[in-house]
């Protein structure tokens, strides 16, 4: 049997196939147009989907949407009547486009299949799992549980901003669900907004700055105050109620009133790419606490609701990985598995595998291993042909390794003297993060290197941290963690052995000074609280990347690397050969390692496209 | 059609046929606001409809 599952119309969109219950092939839309969280109808998502399985659209046995529009509709009718007259341009914005497109969705979604390929209407079934039902299947059928917990968590799907569901076998069953407005999600998203980010792609950046907040100073208390007493109820069960006075997005076409939260917090909101200063960081900090707080109350209601032991989780609150290395630690369950894909695109998966465990009633077999994610490989894979032609067609010289062994010690020797490398293999990553498939590496001892990725590889802002992919048998080694982290979705501190003493002034430093301060043997991926998004990397799921890390030990006797994502700022991630050739020559990497080439930077012709990559991608 | 039958089974599941003329309404409303055009992307937002 083959599903098809689709995530479209906001953000993210995607496509994933299963065949027989087996996760086959997933990709975000972003990677092939180069929009970075393109709304768009996932149309190559799905030709590659399909031609990864070898399937045409005739062949597919059902078509599944990751949520159910009419539902969605409901309520956004019910929202608009309650607040009337308030919200009118809202509405205006809004129903044009639910009126043109999304009220029709099956039109839409038939008009877009027949841009792919012919298929016959009367036999293709369409199927719409609810939103967060979707996030759970995406979540609990390829984890290594029979059963669990499942704890979702979003900014909105239909009704739904988070739920508490229990798996066992193949049924999942809700439990417990928050309705909108009342939303974590939205609540990060109203800070990440007031705070000069970009809502639906800085909250990352949001919870990468809040580190810099002062945990000794008396603002962070007050704001931790200020927020309790005024925007959010927090209650018993981790549910929370958000006073919609302070909020305008139920009605309006921004997060928060801007005034009411100037007069709340003593600054105005921060324009975009402007100075951050320590209040906006001290603030940071807080949402970040009592983010913390919530899932933590969430998750030990989720305990009472089912007993389990085990606790699997997506949405997009799902991708915040300081929450779930506090979570974790606080051991209240066993084992949590997080799908990598945590957010929208992953709704496609999850789509798909509802579709088949629960309409079509199907067996699930539980994964052996890690979980049945593959690693989250599971985007294209690009042949040495197309690097051949890749290179004729840029004049690039490169140099061809038959084995691997000796690209991987070569590449292991550069990284080690100070190089920053463009690392391209195997199948593109399913989800945000970049897991070794498609990744810029660096050598994470080096004090000078989150500096030197930040500003002369990804341009981006000075303040952001960067993560470790570290060898799995050697995670406990550096950091305080017990277990795995594959996808790069769990925070843990640098043990207390690899930490060197910092300044009697520390927190009180300017913010950038602060964050040159030498604060461990693996500086580049010790953030400014200690803290690392670590990534394990196992033999089993990515042989290539474990076997550079193996080398890079050899060489320097840590088996770790840092590990960004193979872009520019406001790039989505690389997906062809060519996608990486561009990316590296416009920026100051120093390597690039596709397949089994090795792309020098010093040996490659001048780059002559005229094409800049600050006009060509939007600031995120 | 094939909306109208999706549209009435939803309303009967969520024996919600109170929204049945709003969404008429709408709907005669929306040939006029249609020709406007319009985008659900607001920068400062999340994607909520």
């Amino acid at each position: 049997m083959n599903i098809l599952g689709i995530s479209a119309y906001y953000h993210d969109s995607a496509a994933a196939i299963i065949q027989d219950g087996e996760i086959v092939a997933a990709a975000q839309e972003e990677r092939f147009t180069r929009i970075k969280h393109d709304p768009a109808f996932p149309v190559n998502a799905v030709k590659f989907c399909l031609e990864y399985s070898g399937l045409s659209l005739d062949q597919v046995d059902a078509f599944v949407f990751y949520d159910k529009p009419l539902l969605k509709f409901e309520r956004l009718l019910e929202t608009y009547y309650g607040f009337a007259p308030k919200g009118i341009k809202s509405f205006m914005m809004a129903i044009p486009v639910w009126l043109k497109e999304k009220m029709f969705l099956k039109r839409e979604i038939y008009a877009e299949l027949e841009k792919i390929g012919p298929f016959e209407k009367s036999k293709l079934k369409f199927l719409f799992p609810e939103h967060h039902l979707s996030h759970a299947a995406s979540a609990f059928y390829p984890s290594p549980f029979k059963e669990a917990a499942i704890l979702t968590l979003d900014g909105v799907g239909e009704w739904a901003t988070a739920s508490i569901c229990y798996g066992n076998g193949k049924e999942i069953k809700i439990l417990k669900e928050l309705d909108f407005p009342h939303s974590l999600g939205l609540l990060y998203s109203a800070f990440t907004y007031f705070l000069g980010f970009k809502v639906n792609s800085g909250e990352y950046k949001l919870m990468g700055l809040a580190p810099y907040g002062n945990p000794r100073s008396e603002k962070v208390a007050g704001y931790v105050k200020t927020i309790k007493e005024h925007l959010i109820d927090i209650k018993a069960d981790g549910s929370v109620w958000l006073n919609q006075d302070y909020f305008d997005y139920a009605t309006g076409l921004k997060m928060v009133h801007d005034s009411k939260w100037q007069s709340l917090f003593g600054f105005s909101t921060r324009e975009s790419e402007s100075d951050l200063e320590q209040h906006h960081c001290d603030l940071g900090y807080a949402i970040q606490i009592i983010t913390e707080e919530i899932v933590i109350k969430m998750a030990e209601h989720a305990k009472e609701l089912t007993g389990s032991d085990n606790l699997c989780m997506a949405g997009g609150v799902a991708l915040n990985c300081v929450a779930n290395g506090k979570l974790l630690r606080k051991y209240i369950f066993k084992d949590i598995f997080i799908q990598p894909a945590a957010g929208d695109a992953g709704g496609a998966l999850g789509a798909a595998l509802a579709a088949y465990h629960i309409h079509y009633g199907k067996d699930r077999t539980v994964a052996t291993g890690l979980d049945a994610m593959k690693g989250s490989y599971l985007g294209p894979l690009h042949s040495d042909l197309e690097v051949d032609l890749m290179a004729r067609k840029y004049k690039a010289p490169f140099h061809l390794f038959d084995n691997f062994d000796e690209l991987a010690t070569r590449t292991a020797a550069e990284l080690a003297e100070g190089n920053v490398v463009g690392w391209f293999q195997g199948r593109m990553e399913f989800g945000p993060r970049a897991l070794g498939g498609r990744s810029i590496l660096g050598d994470p001892r080096n004090p000078e290197m989150q500096k030197k990725l930040n500003l002369k590889i990804k341009y981006r802002e000075s303040f952001r941290p960067f993560a470790p992919s570290v060898l799995a048998e050697e995670c406990e080694k550096y950091f305080d963690h017990k277990g795995i982290s594959p996808y790069m979705l769990l925070v843990a501190d640098v043990k207390e052995d690899r930490r060197k003493p910092i300044p009697a002034n520390y927190y009180e430093m300017p913010l950038m000074d602060r964050l040159y301060v030498p604060r461990s043997d693996v500086q580049a991926i010790t953030h400014l609280d200690f803290s690392a998004r670590i990534q394990s990397v196992h033999k089993e799921t990515n042989p290539k990347y474990y076997r550079l890390l193996e080398k890079f030990r050899d060489k320097t006797g840590f088996g770790m690397l840092v590990n960004t994502s193979f872009n520019v700022r406001g790039e989505p991630i690389v997906c062809t050969p060519e996608d990486a050739y561009r990316c590296f020559m416009r920026t100051e990497m120093d390597f690039l390692v596709v397949n089994n080439c090795l792309f020098v930077k010093t040996e490659q012709p001048a780059w002559k496209e005229i094409d800049n990559w600050k006009t060509e991608f939007k600031l995120d | 059609m094939d909306f109208l039958k999706d549209l009435f089974k939803f309303l009967g599941a969520r024996k919600k046929f109170w929204l049945a003329p709003i969404i008429i309404v709408l709907l005669l409303l929306g040939i006029l606001i249609v020709i406007g055009g319009g985008s659900a992307l607001a920068p400062f937002i999340y994607t909520l409809f």
